[in-house]
């Protein structure tokens, strides 16, 4: 007796309740309606991976006819020579990497900050307003920001910050601080780029440290720890790899992001060690030489460096949301 | 034994102080930026926008006066192309991921949406250059609305699934007891419920694009003149802002600012209303 009202009804004793009884018309058959329905979404969440197929294949085939004549040496070479029919990406890879990095190395400590501060530090008053203004950041166009670049960053660069790099803290005997300070420069395009990619990577920072278990805060500031070490010991090493995506998902956009940096680093095809001097990115190389190119080769030479960016991007990307999405399910568990 | 504990508890707690207040000054620096560039378009943009730049016509430089009507409108017809070839493909696909959550295809659909966000729009720019400008032999805005229009799908779908998601189970199930069938239980019960949230996924999304530059350059192309016709190049605020900016006239620096300023406001109205529709807002990487 005690034993049957112990197991209770079949359906209640065992785990999860049973699902209430789905009618029979699924998803998948049933009526004429339903089909159609169904073929309607599926079909367009196939357009999803259709419109990456189509990006690649337009870009390769806009492309081909330079890689196709330049091979591997298209990404070795810094030719750029529209009489001599050369053409060679080098500065432009070189360009893009040294000022996306530059604007990691700024804004990962900066968006950590901004992303520890609202999702620790901050009183509850303050935290809308600031993970508004954090926002707002990204909502600001790239062509603004190049516009402010110009007018504003560049001269303050110029007058101010090369010359206290250069010679009040004497770093102009390293190759990276040396020579002139014209303005448009790699540093001026990796400042930019840190201002524009600081709200993705706190963003992203935010939201895994925010799905951090309360449990293991808790247990942390139980033992006796200071907030810091709590935060330190227990709440970022559990968002660490989430961390990182949003950290390379910042890198991502700065690889492509393509107005401000050409209106600030100052369009040189050239490989200069110095962060003083200008250079190219592979965004800025193709937006700015566009309207000037003059032959098919030299066309598709701009695009099979937007097809080296595409597949670059690409890589960075695909990381970037595998180390986030391993996040999330780890903190769901 | 005191002195000790309390000298090491002592530091701990000046360690836990500096890094709080270093947070502090990362949330002020990381807002600095925002500030100086809002004051400074302010300062320099706000005398140049008047009526006769939103009612005129570029102006050559030198001359004084014109304004930017034909870009604006340029952009919010290029705009309203890409919502059109844009947004019923998100929300469809959206609907998709959020009713076969698990399935392997929604998956693998839900990361090539986000990779596919995080795409540079210059590389969409080309894309639609080769596979419209090209065969059509001359730049025209229908190849900017398509080139916006690929980079909407991706936000557009993720806040639709999202938006979907959480639409309480049990008004679904009510509507199939009650004999609705599956397509509309979901055109008349779950759309319905959602639909705040995916419009909000859609300005977004819009205001996302609105403020693009590097695809029109290879596709809109720009156009000094009155041009309503998907068919031709067309103005858009952001490539005049460029082209303005980094012409060395000043009477076009003083148009790039009001521009600049036109556009923020213009994705700002945006955000907002975004915002205002569920509390949420922004091109957020995360969605």
């Amino acid at each position: 007796m005690v034993d049957e009202i112990l197991a209770g009804p079949p359906g209640e004793a065992e785990g999860p309740p049973v699902e209430p009884a789905q009618p029979r018309v699924g998803i998948h058959g049933g009526g004429f309606g339903d089909r159609i329905y169904s073929g309607v979404i599926t079909l367009s969440a196939l357009c999803v991976p259709a419109l990456l197929l189509l990006i690649f294949w337009v870009i390769t085939k806009a492309g081909w006819l330079a890689l196709h004549t330049f091979g591997f040496g298209f990404l070795t070479s810094s030719q750029w020579d529209s009489v001599k029919q050369q053409y060679g990406a080098a500065p432009a890879l070189y360009g893009t990497l040294v000022s996306s990095f530059v604007a990691l190395v700024l804004a990962t400590p900066l968006a950590l900050g901004v992303a520890i501060f609202l999702s620790e530090f901050a009183p509850a008053w303050l935290r809308r307003p600031v993970a508004f203004l954090v926002d707002l950041l990204a909502a600001i166009p790239s062509v603004v920001y190049g516009l402010w670049g110009i007018f504003v960053l560049v001269p303050f660069l110029r007058s101010w910050v090369m010359p206290f790099l250069r010679d009040t803290l004497h770093l102009g005997a390293t190759p990276f601080f040396s020579g002139p300070a014209y303005g448009p420069s790699m540093l001026a395009a990796g400042v930019i780029l840190a201002i524009m990619i600081l709200p993705y990577i706190s963003a992203v920072s935010r939201e895994v440290l925010m799905a951090v278990p309360r449990s293991q805060r808790e247990a942390a500031l139980a033992l006796g720890a200071t907030r810091w070490e709590m935060l330190w010991g227990a709440a970022i090493p559990f968002a660490r790899s989430g961390i990182a995506g949003g950290v390379i998902l910042g890198l991502g956009r700065a690889l492509g992001e393509t107005m401000a940096v050409t209106m600030v680093i100052g369009n040189r095809q050239e490989i200069a060690a110095s962060l003083f001097a200008p250079g190219y990115t592979m965004a800025s190389l193709i937006a700015n030489q566009f309207t000037e190119a003059t032959s098919d080769l030299n066309l598709s030479a701009l695009m099979a460096v937007g097809f080296v960016l595409f597949v670059v991007t690409l890589l960075v990307n695909a990381g970037a949301r595998w180390l986030v999405w391993r996040t999330s399910l780890e903190t769901s568990i | 034994m005191r002195s000790v504990a309390s000298r090491t508890s002592f530091r701990r707690r000046f360690v836990n102080g500096l890094m709080l207040g270093l947070t502090y000054v990362a949330a002020v620096v990381a807002t600095l930026p925002l500030l100086f560039v809002l004051v400074y378009l302010l300062a320099k943009g706000v005398s140049a926008v008047n009526w006769s730049y939103f009612t005129s016509l570029p102006h050559p430089p030198g001359m004084g006066g014109g304004g930017a009507a034909n870009a604006i409108v340029g952009t919010l017809v290029i705009v309203a192309g890409a919502s059109v070839m844009g947004v019923p493909i998100g929300i469809g696909a959206g609907i998709y991921l959020a009713e076969r959550k698990g399935a392997p295809l929604a998956v693998f659909v839900r990361f090539l949406a986000d990779v596919l966000n995080g795409l540079p729009s210059i590389v969409m720019g080309i894309f639609a250059w080769e596979l419209v400008v090209v065969p059509m032999g001359h730049f025209s805005a229908l190849a900017g609305a398509l080139a916006l229009g690929a980079m909407m799908i991706p936000t557009v779908t993720r806040t639709t699934e999202e938006m979907v998601r959480v639409v309480p189970s049990t008004l679904r199930e009510a509507a199939l007891a009650l004999g609705y069938t599956r397509w509309r239980t979901s055109l008349r019960i779950v759309l319905p419920t959602a639909l705040a949230g995916i419009v909000t996924g859609v300005l977004v999304a819009l205001a996302r694009v609105a403020g693009e530059t590097a695809p029109l350059l290879f596709t809109a192309f720009g156009n000094d003149f009155w041009s309503l016709s998907l068919n031709q190049p067309m103005n858009a605020l952001p490539l005049q802002i460029f082209n303005y900016a980094i012409s060395p006239y000043d009477d076009w620096h003083a148009q790039a600012f009001a521009g600049a300023l036109v556009l923020i406001a213009l994705v700002l109205i945006i955000s907002l209303l975004a915002r205002a529709a569920t509390g949420r807002g922004f091109a957020r990487a995360s969605e």
